[in-house]
């Protein structure tokens, strides 16, 4: 009973941090969301008894993935506006 | 009219969502077996690959013995991709210098904490890549966790640099020990990448053959690849 609690709060933070990572206009917190998504699918694969996947989640989609899009917007911009406007300024 | 459509369609996707994971038994056992009337692979890998390749971790038998072409194929896309980047991305030396890998210097709680936090995130990594035929986790996983403490070194500190030599020496080595080994399977066993399963005892750190060997090389190429693609990345200089 108690693990189905705890699997239905897991889901709803899952669902949530998807939403706001999709939502925000800051794509620094959008990636924050992302990293968030991955953390609670990592905890999913372990209690499914799934270990070797929760590893390899939590090493490649918590860190890495998450560490290389920081990377990625601090080479260009913060903000989803400032893309669209430089992209605008282009063409 | 295009809202309809529009809505149409998405009825459509999410009957057909809602009616495939209402018919899956969840619960139930679907691993099967191989003494059952309807023989499955799954149930065969389960009853007969502690026997033959001694090996505790039935997934690290599957990947490495029994789908080792693939895992072949996969650290293949791992190396083409780290030289794409490297091919696009790369600096060379004279450019380097007025390149500065981070706008800010790191505080004093970072650089401390990554000193005392890598040492011990490495030990993690090669533990779970030497230990991938006993314990859940392999030459994949161990060698990510490996190249998230260089990624901790990378952003405390400014002068921490990795040897690009070094670091392809050890890719080209760990690559090369990989299709050695299955070409050494290809002569003793008749097969490429076929084991020698009859060294060492099984639940010991000697046994599943050429197994743990192939992982570790699998573990060595996956770290250093990772730390180059990182460590590439970060010596982007910012346009701002």
């Amino acid at each position: 009973m108690i693990i189905l609690v705890v699997f239905i709060v897991m889901a709803l933070i899952l669902i949530a941090a998807a939403i706001y990572s999709i939502m925000h206009r800051d794509l620094l917190f959008a990636v924050m969301g992302t990293g968030i998504v991955s953390l609670i699918l990592s905890l999913f694969f372990y209690l499914l008894q799934a270990p070797d996947v929760a590893l390899t989640e939590a090493a490649i989609g918590i860190a890495l993935t998450t560490i290389i899009f920081i990377i990625t917007i601090r080479n260009t911009s913060r903000d989803e506006d400032e893309i669209i406007d430089k992209e605008n300024e282009k063409l | 009219m295009k809202k309809v459509f529009i809505i149409i369609l998405l009825a459509l996707i999410g009957y057909f969502l809602v009616d495939t994971v209402y018919n899956i038994p969840f619960g139930e056992n679907r691993i099967g077996s191989i003494e059952s009337d309807h023989p499955t692979v799954a149930g065969y890998y389960l009853s007969n690959t502690v026997e033959k390749s001694r090996v505790a971790n039935v997934i690290t038998a599957i990947v490495v013995n029994y789908r080792g072409l693939d895992t072949l194929g996969e650290v293949t896309v791992l190396f083409l991709a780290t030289t794409g980047i490297a091919s696009i991305l790369y600096r060379r030396k004279e450019e380097e210098e007025d390149v500065e890998r981070l706008n800010l210097p790191s505080s004093m709680l970072i650089r401390t904490g990554a000193r005392v936090l890598f040492p011990i995130i490495a030990l993690l990594g090669i533990y779970v890549f030497i230990h991938g035929h006993l314990t859940p986790g392999g030459g994949f996983q161990g060698g990510t966790i490996v190249a998230t403490g260089f990624l901790l070194m990378l952003i405390s500190y400014k002068g921490f640099n990795t040897n690009h030599n070094i670091m392809a020496w050890i890719e080209s080595i760990a690559g090369l020990s990989f299709i050695l080994i299955g070409v050494w399977g290809l002569i003793s066993d008749n097969t490429f990448l076929g084991n020698i399963p009859e060294v060492g005892k099984l639940n010991s750190l000697l046994s599943g053959g050429l197994i743990p060997i192939i992982y570790i090389a699998v573990g060595f190429k996956v770290a250093v690849e990772l730390t180059g693609i990182l460590d590439i990345l970060l010596k982007i200089k910012p346009n701002k």
